[in-house]
């Protein structure tokens, strides 16, 4: 309110000026021209790194992708290296052909399913979380020391209630099949599961990405395995024994170690994510047993699945590629010298925001928006000497509001008798994280709360309009 | 108030910007893409209903078209995975063909219907597919009180 009628005082300053597009005045008190123009990559909210100038997003701990890595380059080296030479004298050249082409599978599915966006949703400007404030009944009214209790809205999907809940992170209420990864600090589209074995949260986009991975590596560890004891046996043939054929080589010995280890579990995960492909679930819903009835309810059932097997298959591997919706890569608009410039032409974006800018209509409203346009975000640039009451019950009240299904969920996944999780615990090494990451909130109360803090620097205009 | 612009440049030099309407999604046929058509009350005196909700229905064919499940995606897909995804890389997919639609469309309905009406719609793509921004613009010279007013109206509600 108040800076409307700073604005408006100007407003003959600017009048005066008849050109549409005058060029940037340098201003004593801002910098007006930054050095360079930043990408949206580098002012991103999310716990993501980026790489080549954005193109390339990873989560911010990229857990044990080097490790995946390593184990697959290790192993199919060793393979091509020391048993192919043996396996195409004694059988058919076709075996380092085949081991190829898997290996090659694997590396590119493996990198794409880490290097892309997996469905993150942008988190909402601030006048989209205004709307939707105003929209929620508040009944404590203005009362700034009590936190609302977590929304929830419902729609009805194919004949289905469901619950869409409000993300305090991103300032939105959930689509349907969103969830919200607080290790990345994103909310995801189609969220699978955090998978710390690609480095990335697996959701919408990069979810064929994985799928092919996990096949093909499942077919190039079973093909490394068979080859491999194929090899051995070739060797101790002719009296000469098991023994003597390790000696022989060695590096068999290591990559059937590997191998044998790896091959049940991810055999395993491939056989029960084609199944929830069939199913057309996520890894999320799965586990929390949303659509299987276990909450209690009668009638449920996957509002999403196409009730055939082929379609969702279809659907969910082949379907059309959906756009990356965080623009790594646009500019960030100039923001702070638009308070004092009347004829700034940029859009201004406040830093949390990283989406104010118009890209697509970005010769209307570069010059229809002047600086009252930021009167709507300044009380967002405003708050950040609010009520410092607000600071400690955000950092705690959220969490479990946030974390409840997800905690939950972790406790589901040890009870569920799903065959698939049980055969996965049983192995140690590859098997436990990935079902478990669904429940990815549990072990990292820091990071949630840290993201809080930002969050209820943002939430401070809610009550500044409800006052 | 209604206020009458004749055309962009007008827009340009005398509006200031009063209020955003967002027209949020409708998920009651999944996921898929599809805006609400319900008519939002702010711009009861802005614009015709019908103009809008055909905006809006055009708007939600063209999502469906990019999101349409059918021969055409099947063959980008198995494609697509015999070259392991690289594909993706080089060609455009259908989808971002219609994206490119979507967005001269929205140029041309905001050239030829909503600036002269004084709104602006934002490409739903730039707001992360969640909602149809239409931003109100009201006429300077007609003082801030109405502006005034209407933003007060928009944050008491």
């Amino acid at each position: 309110m108040m800076k409307n009628r700073e604005y408006q005082q100007i407003d003959p300053q600017a009048l005066a000026t008849p050109t549409p597009t005058p060029p940037p005045r340098p201003l004593p008190e801002h910098d007006l021209k930054p050095k360079r123009a930043r990408r949206k990559w580098e002012v991103f909210p999310g716990k993501n790194r980026f790489y080549c100038d954005g193109r390339i997003i990873v989560a911010r701990q990229s857990g044990v992708l080097p490790l995946t890595l390593g184990l697959i380059l290790l192993t199919s080296g060793l393979f091509f290296v020391f048993d192919c030479p043996f396996l195409v004298k004694h059988l058919t050249s076709c075996i380092p052909a085949i081991g190829g082409v898997l290996f090659v599978f694997v590396v590119i599915s493996l990198f794409q399913t880490s290097f892309t966006d997996p469905g993150i949703l942008p988190r909402a400007t601030p006048e989209e979380a205004a709307d939707i404030e105003k929209q929620i009944d508040n009944p404590t009214g203005s009362s700034s020391s009590y936190r609302p209790p977590p929304r929830t809205k419902e729609v009805i999907i194919n004949q289905q209630v469901v619950k869409l809940k409000y993300c305090f992170t991103c300032k939105i209420f959930r689509p349907p099949r969103t969830s919200h990864c607080s290790l990345c600090d994103n909310c995801v589209e189609r969220f699978d599961h955090h998978c710390p074995w690609v480095g990335n949260c697996v959701g919408k986009r990069n979810y064929r990405f994985f799928y092919t991975f996990v096949v093909s590596l499942s077919f190039l560890t079973a093909f490394i395995f068979g080859c491999v004891t194929t090899h051995l046996a070739l060797r101790s043939q002719g009296g000469n024994g098991l023994v003597f054929a390790l000696q022989a080589s060695p590096a068999s010995a290591l990559e059937l170690v590997v191998c044998f280890f790896s091959v049940w579990s991810i055999l395993g995960l491939s056989g029960f994510h084609t199944y929830l492909v069939a199913a057309n679930l996520t890894t999320n819903e799965d586990i929390k047993g949303s659509w299987s009835g276990k909450s209690g309810n009668e009638d449920v059932g996957n509002p999403y699945s196409y009730n055939s097997m082929i379609k969702n298959c279809c659907s969910v591997l082949c379907g059309p590629m959906p756009p990356s919706l965080i623009d790594r890569r646009g500019f960030v608009p100039s923001d702070d010298s638009v308070q004092t410039s009347p004829v700034e032409v940029k859009l201004p974006a406040a830093k949390n925001d990283i989406n104010m800018c118009t890209h697509g209509t970005k010769g209307l409203l570069e010059t229809a928006s002047r600086s009252p346009l930021l009167t709507s975000s300044c009380p967002q640039a405003k708050p950040q000497a609010a009520p410092a009451v607000l600071e400690p019950l955000p950092e705690v009240t959220p969490s479990p509001a946030l974390e409840p299904a997800k905690t939950t969920a972790g406790r589901q996944s040890t009870s569920t008798p799903h065959k698939h999780h049980s055969h996965h615990r049983s192995k140690g090494k590859q098997a436990s994280h990935h079902t478990h990451k669904t429940s990815n909130s549990s072990p990292r109360p820091h990071h949630s709360h840290s993201s809080r803090r930002k969050d209820s620097k943002n939430r401070d205009p809610k009550f500044s309009s409800l006052r | 108030m209604a206020t009458e612009f004749h055309n962009l440049q007008e827009l340009r030099h005398s509006a200031s910007l009063a209020n955003k309407v967002f027209i949020q999604r409708d998920y009651t046929d999944g996921t898929i893409c599809k805006f609400q058509t319900k008519f939002p009350s702010e711009l009861d005196s802005r614009i015709e209903r019908t103009l809008f909700e055909d905006t809006v229905k055009t708007l939600n064919n063209y999502y469906a078209e990019a999101e349409k499940i059918g021969g055409q995606s099947y063959l980008e897909g198995c494609l697509a995975c015999l070259t392991v995804y690289l594909i993706f890389l080089c060609i455009e997919t259908r989808y971002e063909k219609v994206l490119k639609k979507i967005s001269r469309y929205i140029q041309e309905q905001n050239e030829k219907i909503y600036a002269p009406r004084g709104l602006l719609i934002t490409d739903p793509l730039e707001r992360g597919m969640r909602v149809i921004e239409i931003s109100v613009y009201e006429d300077r010279g007609s003082s801030g009180s109405s502006s005034g007013s209407s933003t007060t109206s928009s944050s008491g509600r």
